[in-house]
């Protein structure tokens, strides 16, 4: 049976892309790992986020900006067809420092990128009464924090959960346990995995993660994407403690503070350390100082997908016409982008985003 | 009715215990989960999940069900033993629960 | 920070017996246990109990006494009530003790971390009043609190064990709900040869159930649909036994269905397992020292795969001499020779072990659950959602746990993970080992933020 379009890759990333395609009533096959694989969707942040990204490239900004925008709507329709509660707020998050001169130094950063942006970049600078106010627990280090308006979060586990839910109710075919050994273009794509089994498709996505560093290649695409760990720290389920989410901590749905990260170079070692741990503990405490009577229950390691500038790679193969490279940091963020426009992209209708910037052309 | 558990050694030296605002003698020493049930304490905790009661159920540390709040921490009572004046209560239910 | 030539965890007959082994040649010993005092769950408190409840307990219990002795040697250091929660290459082990952290450092690592009960997730299973049979020995020998009104449900000699010790208490059960069918005993009747050379331990079960006939508690043996009642607490056990319906009124259930490797230590490492069919659970892959598949790390007692007290011992004292043999303080024929009686004593204790298996196997109602029996105690899991997920592709349980939370709570995964991978494998048509286990990562107990705060951060230059 052959699809429209074969997905290599089942994580969020890969599931939004599908979900949006299948969305327009295309055919559409989803090639995924295996329990062990390295993923991304198992063990990020939970970010819904507009502040900080895209500082030298405002169509990065843009682009988060507009997946923000667009993940209520997601979240809702996508909720209501699984039943499931994503747990999307969107009330703001705050880039909480511990210095006045690098608030400062922030401050400026966002002001010279609002202007790009053409004054749509609502922040605010919270000095440390206004954030006490917000913030009750939080603690006297901290001298003041950037709110952005645009930012928030959602619970990434249950938006992978109803992805691979939904994709199956609108029909999309799901192999899972699957590895892609190779991948020839007779007349259409023919992917070979290697259990034999082979997927035939008009168009191909390749979004697997650190894999289309191995898979690129062979499609015409450099794909130079290296794995960056983040080490995470989960607590135990406490009483609401944490209003709004920061990159330091957020209070997730279920209870949990969850803590990170660290962004280590250490290849495919997706383990925890002690020090790695202690340190994000040292800084959890010294944001909210009432947590260091909280458990920690878990802990994990897990690797960033990332390009050598940390933005997104959206590439149509040259050599392979109708193969696509998506690749990005922050697949729960761009999710809603990626299942409400990526397809207008892939299937060149006149909807279609402008990702140029986003092309493998900037690593040459 | 007696309660559910029985103590072989009843005349064991004991102090006093505040548990979820009332204060109980247990055995000095003693395991602080057993204690509890002897004392004919039946429900240590409420889950966060469902609100459902929860009570000792391995005694060795394996199973987190008999969490209770000891001195403003959620710990295993079944790895705690009794000491005078211990404070405890239903994990984040208070009454020491005033921070988090 | 201290380094030590060995790092023990766990200090049951395993870790007790390794330690006295590994000092006598002259090893520094570091032994790190959870519990106060040393002696495992098998002899819990056995110093201060073996006085003061020695009769009802019996002699084997009192045996491990000796044991704990021996762990007061100037080489040895035991560190009681130290919760050990990550062990990095290296080793670098960290613990938690009386609200503190704290850190060692050892070249070589014994895990003698002993066994879990087998998870009996059963309808109301998580009612407070329902226990595991251990808890209820644990109880008992620890503190001498003994349930007054408790049905004992499982199946196998511990079973038999508590309701002996209850008996001799003067609180006999009200009756004992076995899970093991007449079909199950003929069948174990093929090992009995080789269960005659642990004849010891046969002998040992005749009179546990001579005992419980004489004090007349009623047996119920092959029940099926086994559910606790009760509003807010266990109020009675029903069950179906040779097509009769039945249901007792208690406040205490005892489940027991046989005991399985505590592995989640040795998961942290890395260690390589392997599901053991005849005891229905995952066993680390190690030779016949004990020795594992990662270099310096050696396994011993139940947490090897389940053997009892006295072949934990011996398997204790088998892994110290590989160590001490590496380490450079025997050598090779050394080592064989003081091997060669131990060897010889470990193939007669584990002489009984198929004929136990066979002959009380785990209850089925508990290894397939139904849909609305919770499966996931911490997160309220049921085994129906294990079964929905499978059929949006989960293949193994660290993608259930993505999707559903199970083992995501603080015990790890310790009471539903191998429920999980039973679940998978039947869903998915495949192996238990095709189907795997959690990724077991630390912390492996809880630890507050301010105790990790209180340690070592990464260095300034690595910290990125």
């Amino acid at each position: 049976m052959s699809s429209d379009y074969v997905i290599i890759g089942g994580g969020v990333v890969g599931l939004s892309t599908a979900w949006g395609l299948l969305k327009r009533g295309l055919r559409v096959t989803v090639l995924d790992g295996d329990d062990g694989s390295f993923r991304a969707s198992r063990g990020n942040f939970g970010l819904v986020w507009v502040q900080s990204k895209g500082m030298n490239q405002p169509r990065y900004a843009r682009w988060s900006q507009t997946s923000a925008a667009a993940w209520a709507e997601f979240a809702t329709e996508l909720g209501e067809a699984t039943g499931q509660d994503l747990g999307l707020e969107q009330k703001g998050g705050y880039d909480f420092h511990f210095s006045e001169e690098s608030l400062l130094a922030t401050v400026e950063k966002y002001e010279a990128l609002k202007e790009k942006l053409d004054g749509n970049y609502p922040f605010e600078v919270l000095g440390r009464n206004a954030l006490r106010k917000e913030e009750p627990h939080i603690g006297p280090k901290v001298m003041g924090a950037i709110l952005h308006h645009q930012d928030g979060h959602a619970n990434p586990l249950r938006l992978l959960r109803a992805l691979a839910a939904d994709v199956r109710r609108m029909g999309g075919r799901v192999l899972t346990g699957r590895t892609v050994t190779d991948v020839t273009k007779p007349d259409g794509f023919r992917v070979i995995c290697a259990d034999g089994a082979i997927v035939e498709a008009g168009k191909l996505v390749l979004s697997a993660g650190l894999g289309a560093a191995l898979l690129g290649p062979k499609l015409g695409f450099k794909a130079p994407v290296r794995p960056q760990r983040g080490q995470v720290l989960i607590t135990e389920k406490l009483p609401k403690i944490i209003n709004r989410p920061s990159l330091i901590a957020r209070q997730v749905d279920e209870g949990g503070v969850q803590i990170g990260a660290t962004n280590e170079e250490v290849g495919l070692d997706d383990g925890v350390t002690q020090p790695g741990l202690s340190g994000l503990a040292a800084e959890a405490i010294a944001a909210y100082p009432v947590l260091a009577r909280a458990q920690l229950v878990r802990s994990w390691g897990a690797l960033r997908v990332l390009s050598p500038d940390g933005l997104p790679i959206y590439q149509e193969s040259a050599e392979m016409p109708g193969a696509y490279l998506v690749t990005c940091h922050s697949g729960i963020t761009l999710a809603a982008a990626h299942a409400r426009f990526l397809p207008d992209w892939l299937e060149g209708t006149e909807a279609a985003p402008d990702l140029e910037v986003f092309g493998e052309a900037r690593f040459s | 009715m007696k309660p559910a558990f029985l103590e072989l050694s009843p005349d064991a030296h004991r102090v006093p215990v505040r548990f979820a605002g009332e204060t109980l003698m247990l055995p000095e020493g003693a395991n602080l989960a057993a204690a509890l049930l002897a004392a004919g304490v039946t429900v240590l905790r409420h889950t966060p999940v469902s609100g459902a009661p929860r009570a000792p159920f391995c005694m060795m540390g394996a199973c987190f069900d008999c969490l209770l709040e000891v001195e403003g921490v959620v710990r295993q009572a079944c790895m705690i033993e009794v000491t005078e004046g211990l404070e405890i209560a239903r994990p984040h239910e208070g009454p020491c629960d005033d921070t988090l | 920070m201290t380094r030590f030539d060995l790092a023990i965890i766990g200090a049951g007959p395993a870790g007790m017996a390794a330690a006295a082994t590994a000092a006598e040649v002259g090893m520094s010993v570091c032994v790190l246990d959870e519990q106060p005092r040393a002696g495992g769950q098998i002899y819990r408190d056995v110093e201060r109990a073996a006085g003061l409840r020695g009769d009802i307990l019996g002699k084997d219990y009192t045996q491990g006494a000796p044991l704990v002795a021996g762990l007061r040697q100037a080489v040895i250091t035991h560190v009681g009530g130290a919760v050990v929660w990550a062990i990095e290459p290296g080793f670098r082990i960290s613990y938690t003790c009386d609200g503190a952290a704290a850190q060692i450092e050892a070249a070589r690592v014994l895990l003698a971390t002993g066994a879990l009960e087998r998870p009996m997730p059963l309808p109301g299973w998580t009612l407070p009043g329902v226990m595991t049979a251990g808890a209820g020995q644990i109880l008992l020998k620890q503190s001498g609190v003994l349930a007054r009104r408790a049905v004992l449900v499982g199946s196998g000699p511990l079973l038999y064990l508590i309701a002996v010790q209850m008996v001799r208490a003067g609180t006999p059960p009200l009756a004992l709900v076995e899970t093991q069918r007449r079909a199950d005993l003929i069948r174990s009747a093929q090992h009995l040869g080789g269960a005659l050379r642990g004849w010891r331990y046969l002998l040992k079960g005749l009179g546990l159930l001579a005992e419980i006939a004489r004090a007349r508690v009623p047996r119920h043996t092959g029940a099926t649909e086994i559910e606790v009642e009760g509003e807010g607490r266990a109020e009675a056990v029903s069950f179906e036994s040779r097509g009769k319906h039945h249901r007792i009124a208690c406040e205490t259930v005892y489940l027991h269905h046989g005991v399985v490797p505590n592995t989640q230590a040795a998961r942290s490492l890395g260690v390589s397992h392997k599901w053991n069919a005849a005891q229905a659970c995952f066993v680390p892959v190690l030779d016949e020292w004990g020795q594992s598949d990662v270099p310096g790390v050696c396994i011993a007692g139940d947490g090897a795969g389940i053997g009892g007290a006295r072949v934990a011992e011996i398997a204790g004292r088998l892994a110290a001499l590989k160590l001490a043999e590496e380490a450079g303080r025997l050598s090779a024929s050394d080592r064989d020779d003081r091997a060669t009686p131990l060897h010889a004593a470990l193939s007669v204790e584990r002489a009984a072990r198929p004929f136990l298996d066979v002959a009380y196997p785990p209850y089925a109602g508990a290894i397939a659950p139904t849909d609305t029996t919770v499966i996931c105690r911490c997160e309220e899991v049921t085994a129906g959602d294990i079964r929905s997920y499978a059929g949006i592709g989960c293949l193994g349980p660290n993608q259930t746990k993505a999707f559903g939370r199970a083992g995501m709570g603080p015990c790890q995964g310790r009471y539903c993970g191998l429920t999980v991978t039973a679940l998978l494998a039947e869903a998915n048509g495949q192996s238990p080992d095709e189907t795997g286990y959690y990724r077991i990562r630390p912390p492996l107990k809880p630890i507050t933020l301010g105790e990790l705060a209180s340690m070592d951060g990464p260095e300034k230059d690595a910290a990125g």
